[in-house]
């Protein structure tokens, strides 16, 4: 919201340099966002307009003829709005102006235009830089004094303010002067709000009843009569327009003006249109329609709260009034609207019909019930000084619920316990006074508190000041958050409990870093295109091969984009469109891998949140170097990463082939621990690669960390070292191709004394039969007990190979 | 045979001089072990000798034995010493054949890192984790209830405009309805009936907005809550822990500002702001032209609220805090477009 000082200086004698007063606010609560000050106009003053003749040489042009203070000069004048009489601002030659087509900061030169001398200018609002508009000269108030410096007369500092939901009292001018008051010490000077009465009573002409009271707790009027629609004083205009409203009418513009100066919205209806002189506030029925300012015709129905007259609606309560009532030029008599509708009404309602106003902004945020009635007599006088009007006696005033106000208990000892600040029971009293609240004089000394308590009562306007901890923000804030002291927390230190899953995250973090592989974060909010590009059939969630079938992601009911309406179900989709993305400016190796969370649905419960493992590897085995190409990328790179991460976690697992439908079929592989498959790696399948635009071999790995986190906090436990040397021994074994490493290896783990077996050769070739194979392995022979002979290492190694003919056909190669 | 004494001796002299005028001419190891063992060796003539003195009368066999031990010592250490010399011209001549091109790039092992907001969320957590915090984690996807109503922000309440939301379910009331979180203050009620006081929680996770994105919004971002509660805890005890954080995240120098702010889950409620790092103050484009940079919103936990964790506001009392986490490298790198995070662009990541 946008302030301007010289108006808040009605109210209060504003005693601060505005960047002080701008602080003092920001740190009150009251955010200033940005101070502009309008002036500056160097070589400007106000002059009057005495004469304007038609230009000789032009039609569209004329000379006017500026009085200023002792002098009179002549300028050319385009504008069609000049009129003599008129106080406008004038502009020397010399002077900054802004050109009012170009928008750029120019000087004022004398110039001959159309062969007549132009000695300076008129000036539009652009040119000043106060606003936009260039459609005529501005058109200073009657009452500007001529001659005084355009700066001195215009000049003003606009606060642009950023009002929190919860102080709706403070979207309007009086409402910050009572905090500048409350800050500064000062009192606030209020606008006078009396008027005299007519003879006749308001309650022979108006009767209002609430029908919806829970929705409208209060509705006041007045009723003005004899009033002369015309436009209202240039200042009036001036300041409405300073906030950005257009000005209509001096009735509209009236009760504008007091929503700014009061923060209370109001709403004017031509008397004489309201049938049977009656207004009911009511749910509109369903069926019912009515055509509103903005020439809409709007269907309603009973969860519109309306205004209506003895017939049907004439205005959306708090959003907008209705054509019909609409006040024009004709009217003379006009029924004044003061009312309070609860906020969610108008939250509902401006949603509803997509209007957001100035009124429905203030309604939104729960104004006073108190406000109404002020507000009223305030515009009523209005309308009297400013339109002629002549008040019926009397107001309506529709107040069925009025809750009595209540006191809050609030010491100094709860002052220090919440905001940790000393202040006196004197001090607190000041600060609350100043801000308009009613402290109990008799102090409450009660038995279970040690500190006296007061009784305090929030002013009409505060709506927010519902418990003692509010009397303590108050009491800070105009005392100043710079005056709480710093101090550590000096209370017990709660027990630490272990958080596994953090840790196993933060080990698998490290261990990724290590191997080479770039952490990325990927959007938990996917789209189903990116989804569809892992499959033909159904979208997949990792792992859950049972899911399967008709599995669909969890959905978001309004995406800001078709880019993000899925809460992801896998991170590979996200991760594979991340690859693609950087593959296209990165030529060498990449490794990416992400640990986040995956949704899957659970009907209309929370999803079931997950937390993967996702890595990739794309492009060479290794980085270009003169040391040589290593390659391209293969199964087992992918495998020696999951192996390394699983070594470094100390899980055990085996490699199972796998049929994962991302994956190639014939390179992929399932991780599986105690026989619980917790991931998959492999090649991506190239259908895969090619949905997503992905060039050269790309590996998969992922990784269920919910399935690892059973297993990875299992106890670390020491054995000891073996003392005596051990013996190492290589054979080479001819098995069948179908056979796999994993049934060699495990026979030979199988056998006592066996610590270490290594593949170090696989070969096929010349130099075996066809349909067998060759493992070259080395096996080391260790005892805890003592140093082995080649005897007894013989005759385990005869064993095993005896067993491994046995069992797998294998021979040792000749 | 037995030689003569002084044939002996004689035999030993030449054995010593022929010996010591070889030795001098050997200039590798492998002479060196032929040398050896034609001087020192089993079948040596010394070795000889010396075996054959047992044959000699007793006087005589101690002058020639002392003597024969003496070329013997004297041999041995020739040979040690030239050992020495040879393996120190091996090496010499080694080092200078094998000198490298030390300028020629080595072995390329690729570098892995984390990512800059995980970085930054490690940073954050290990300042309040020195302060007692416990790390703590909630869902994404949350009940109306625990991100809006159990926060004092019930349906139509005028806070709901500050969290754009994206919302799983529409039309469910009764706070039942599924969303994005839009915070991470939730997990304050989720704490609060897991555990009683004394509590002191940090919970970092994702958020989420309904925005359209441009350089400073972003439709999901990570924030890190923080939660103590206690007897005797104020806002003197909040004061102080935020300070004490900006001041391991910013440095000593960074002015911290402790202004008056509001949140429908705190009261009294405030905002902490540092001075801009782009301006130092001054006002610039990152600012708003303000000199201050908002951080965080902070406060002490609202009675109303403690009362849903089954807290006695009477008795307890408690500050919470949520602050975002993008905005810390933005501010602390100069990073200007709060896309790059998610866009995942390895040359932007690379830099951290």
């Amino acid at each position: 919201m946008k302030i301007s000082l010289k108006w808040l200086d009605e109210y209060i004698d504003l005693k601060l340099a505005p960047q002080e007063l701008a602080e003092r606010l920001t740190m009150a609560g009251i955010e200033v966002k940005a101070v502009n000050i309008m002036g500056g106009w160097e070589n400007m003053v106000v002059g009057e307009v005495l004469a304007v003749n038609p230009h000789p040489n032009a039609d569209r042009l004329k000379l006017a003829t500026v009085s200023l203070s002792g002098q009179q000069l002549t300028v050319v004048c385009g504008a069609p709005n000049i009129a003599v009489g008129q106080k406008v601002p004038f502009a020397h030659v010399g002077a900054q102006l802004i050109d009012g087509h170009t928008g750029e900061v120019v000087r004022l030169e004398s110039a001959k235009i159309r062969g007549i001398l132009s000695e300076g200018m008129v000036c539009s609002e652009k040119e000043l830089g106060i606003s936009e508009s260039h459609e005529g000269i501005m058109v200073l108030p009657s009452e500007a004094p001529i001659g005084m410096p355009l700066s001195e007369y215009l000049g003003d500092t606009i606060f642009d303010l950023e009002v929190t939901p919860n102080r709706p009292d403070c979207l309007c001018v009086i409402g910050i002067a009572r905090e500048v008051a409350a800050l500064t010490g000062q009192e606030v000077r209020l606008p006078k709000s009396d008027y005299e009465e007519e003879e006749q009573s308001i309650d022979a002409l108006v009767s209002v009843n609430i029908a919806s009271p829970d929705l409208c707790p209060r509705y006041c009027a007045s009723l003005i009569t004899g009033v002369t629609i015309s436009s209202s004083p240039v200042w009036l205009q001036r300041r409405l327009k300073s906030y950005g409203m257009r000005p209509i009418n001096n009735v509209v513009d009236i009760t504008n003006y007091v929503m700014l100066e009061h923060g209370q919205p109001l709403h004017a209806f031509d008397y004489h249109k309201l049938k049977g002189q009656k207004i009911i506030v009511r749910r509109a029925e369903k069926g019912e329609v009515m055509t509103t300012l903005d020439e809409v015709e709007r269907a309603l129905d009973e969860d519109v709260l309306v205004i209506a007259d003895e017939e049907k609606p004439v205005a959306i309560a708090g959003i907008m009034g209705g054509l019909e009532s609409e006040v024009t030029d004709e009217t003379t008599a006009i029924l004044l609207e003061s009312a309070n509708f609860t906020r969610a009404t108008i939250r509902r309602g401006a949603r509803r019909f997509q209007l957001n106003s100035e009124a429905s902004l203030r309604f939104e945020k729960g104004l006073s019930r108190e406000l109404p009635l002020v507000a009223l007599k305030r515009a009523t006088r209005l309308f009297q000084e400013l339109a002629n009007g002549k008040v019926v006696k009397g107001v309506v005033d529709a107040y069925p619920g009025r809750p009595e106000p209540e006191g809050i208990l609030v010491s100094a000892e709860e002052v220090k316990r919440l905001a940790g600040l000393e202040a006196g029971i004197d001090e607190i009293v000041r600060v609350l006074t100043s801000l308009g609240f009613e402290c109990s004089q008799n102090v409450i000394a009660s038995e279970a508190k040690q500190s006296p308590q007061i009784s305090v009562t929030a002013p009409y306007w505060r709506s927010d000041i519902s418990c003692a901890a509010d009397l303590v923000e108050e009491v800070v804030r105009i005392i100043g958050y710079d005056k709480i002291p710093t101090t550590m927390l000096s209370a017990t230190l709660p027990e630490q409990e272990p958080s596994p899953r953090l840790k196993l995250r933060e080990r698998i973090r490290k261990i990724m870093v290590g191997l080479g592989f770039q952490e990325v974060l990927t959007y938990s909010l996917t789209s189903l295109e990116k989804l569809q590009k892992l499959s033909l059939i159904p979208l997949t969630p990792p792992l859950e091969k049972g899911d399967l079938e008709g599995f669909e992601p969890l959905k978001v009911a309004n995406p800001m984009t078709k880019e993000q309406e899925y809460l992801r179900p896998n991170l590979r989709a996200g991760l594979l469109a991340t690859l693609a993305n950087n593959q296209k400016v990165e030529s060498g190796s990449i490794r990416l891998f992400e640990i986040g969370k995956v949704f899957l649905p659970r009907g209309n419960e929370l999803p079931q949140e997950k937390e993967m493992l996702c890595a990739l590897l794309s492009g060479a085995k290794s980085d270009l170097s003169w040391r040589g190409e290593k390659g391209e990328l293969d199964f087992f790179d992918a495998k020696g990463v999951a192996e390394s991460l699983l070594r470094g976690l100390r899980i055990a697992a085996e490699f199972k082939p796998g049929s994962d439908q991302n994956l190639s079929p014939a390179e992929s592989a399932e991780i599986i621990t105690d026989g619980d498959r917790i991931g998959v790696l492999g090649i991506l399948h190239p259908r895969v690669a090619q949905a997503f635009e992905l060039s050269g071999t790309v590996c998969l790995i992922e990784i269920d960390l919910e399935r690892l986190l059973t297993r990875s906090i299992g106890e670390k436990k020491y054995t000891p070292i073996y003392r005596f040397p051990a013996v190492s021994r290589d054979i080479a074994l001819v098995v069948d191709e179908q056979t796999s490493y994993r049934q060699v290896e495990s026979i030979i783990r199988s056998f006592p004394l066996v610590t270490e077996v290594t593949l170090f050769d696989l070969y096929t070739g010349e130099q075996i039969p066809q349909g067998k194979k060759s493992f070259a392995i080395r096996i080391v022979y260790q005892s805890p007990e003592h140093t082995l002979t080649d005897d007894e290492v013989n005759e385990i190694q005869q064993k095993m190979l005896d067993r491994l003919n046995q069992g797998l056909g294998a021979s040792l190669r000749s | 045979m037995t030689l003569p004494t002084k044939a002996v001796l004689q035999q030993l002299e030449q054995i010593q001089k022929q010996a010591s005028e070889e030795l001098e001419k050997v200039n590798d190891s492998k002479e060196l072990q032929l040398w050896k063992a034609r001087y020192l060796g089993r079948k040596s003539k010394l070795t000889r000798i010396l075996r054959s003195l047992a044959t000699l009368p007793l006087e005589e066999r101690r002058k020639a034995g002392v003597r024969g031990n003496e070329v013997k010592n004297i041999l041995e250490s020739s040979l040690a010493e030239r050992e020495k010399i040879l393996e120190e011209a091996r090496i010499a001549s080694s080092l200078e054949y094998k000198k490298l091109d030390v300028t020629l790039p080595g072995q390329p092992l690729s570098v892995g890192r984390l990512h800059p907001i995980t970085q930054t969320l490690d940073e954050v957590c290990d300042i309040f984790k020195g302060m007692g915090f416990q790390v703590v984690e909630g869902p994404d996807v949350e009940w109306d209830y625990y991100n809006f109503e159990a926060l004092n922000i019930p349906q139509e309440h005028p806070a709901r405009d500050m969290f754009a939301t994206l919302w799983v379910d529409v039309e469910v009331g009764g706070g039942k309805a599924r969303l994005l979180r839009t915070h991470t203050s939730p997990a304050q009620i989720r704490v609060m009936e897991e555990k009683q006081p004394p509590i002191r929680v940090i919970v970092p996770g994702r958020c989420y907005r309904y925005e359209a994105t441009d350089a400073t919004h972003e439709s999901m971002f990570y924030q890190v809550e923080g939660l103590a509660i206690d007897k005797n805890i104020t806002m003197a005890d909040l004061k102080g822990t935020l300070f004490e954080f900006c001041r391991c995240l910013f440095g000593e120098e960074r002015k911290v500002r402790f202004r008056c702010d509001y949140f429908p889950f705190v009261e009294p409620g405030a905002e902490v702001a540092i001075e801009c790092l782009a301006c130092h103050g001054a006002g610039c484009r990152v600012c708003g032209y303000t000199g201050w940079v908002e951080i965080l919103g902070a406060g002490m936990v609202h009675p109303d609220v403690l009362r849903r964790g089954d807290i006695d506001p009477e008795v307890y009392s408690g500050f919470a805090f949520g602050m975002g986490v993008e905005r810390m490298p933005m501010l602390r790198y100069g990073i200007d477009d709060i896309r790059l995070f998610y866009g995942n662009d390895l040359r932007f990541l690379k830099q951290f």
